[in-house]
């Protein structure tokens, strides 16, 4: 599934551009250490950790894209910071467990 | 012509390339960069991506782990023709007892690094699962080094 699906079926507004790439996953997590070690390549991250250093462990591991809940809003550094890894934020004002089940009805298992 | 190898049993590999960063202690404004790096002279090189990953997260650790505890550090990345391996050598308050360091879900990490998301307790265990062989030495007051290597075949 592509990440421009998911934004079109849970209405999440992009933070940045959003980037055209396939998902292959979704993992969730606010933990750093969790996220860098478990996220595999081409991951939807869901979390409400927003700042440089997950930026920074996202685009170590790969991570396609980034879904953050509960209406946070990446800073103008970290939107920089996630354009230039091509990395798509995606913000939205339902929690974790909400974006969880839709995604599940948006098919991807 | 290749010079005739030196018969001595503990001859150290070649070093095919070699780098060394500086990490500044609570610089988190640039925490990752050094990851970052090195995982780009890695794609150049054309290291296997399972190879890259594991160096990424252990390195990441162990970038993060010298912000936030270490007052600053020499990171030196090098690749050999059996392995990648990093020396990460810091100056600081060091580790008093490594044994609990090591242990998954202990930390000392401050409130303020909790609300970053880090003080899981897993830096170190990350670093060791993701590598095939790692060492650890630490005086307390003086620093801590890291070395650890993971293997390209």
């Amino acid at each position: 599934m592509k990440v421009q699906e998911i934004v079109d079926r849970l209405e999440l507004k992009g933070a940045t551009k959003i980037f055209d790439k396939d998902l292959s996953g979704v993992y969730i997590s606010d933990m750093v250490s969790d996220i860098i070690a478990n996220a595999k390549a081409g991951h939807l991250l869901v979390t409400v950790q927003i700042h440089n250093n997950v930026i920074a462990a996202a685009n170590l591991v790969d991570i396609a894209a980034i879904v953050v809940t509960q209406g946070k809003l990446p800073s103008d550094d970290v939107i920089k910071m996630a354009e230039k890894a091509q990395i798509s934020i995606l913000s939205t004002t339902m929690n974790r467990w909400q974006v969880a089940t839709k995604l599940y009805e948006a098919g991807i298992r | 012509m290749f010079p005739a190898p030196v018969l001595d049993v503990i001859m150290e590999e070649e070093i095919l390339y070699s780098e060394t960063f500086r990490i500044h202690g609570n610089d988190f404004e640039h925490g990752g960069e050094v990851a970052a790096a090195v995982k780009s002279v890695m794609k150049q090189l054309g290291i296997r991506s399972d190879v890259i990953r594991r160096l990424s997260i252990a390195n990441f650790e162990c970038e993060m782990n010298v912000i936030m505890y270490a007052d600053e550090a020499e990171f030196e990345f090098s690749v050999l023709p059996s392995q990648v391996r990093v020396v990460c050598k810091d100056r600081g308050q060091g580790i008093p007892d490594i044994g609990l360091a090591m242990q998954e879900g202990w930390s000392t990490a401050t409130q303020q690094m909790r609300e970053r998301g880090f003080g899981a307790g897993l830096g170190l265990p990350n670093i060791k699962r993701n590598s095939d062989k790692f060492e650890i030495e630490s005086t307390p007051s003086v620093g801590t080094t890291l070395r650890y290597s993971v293997n390209l075949e």
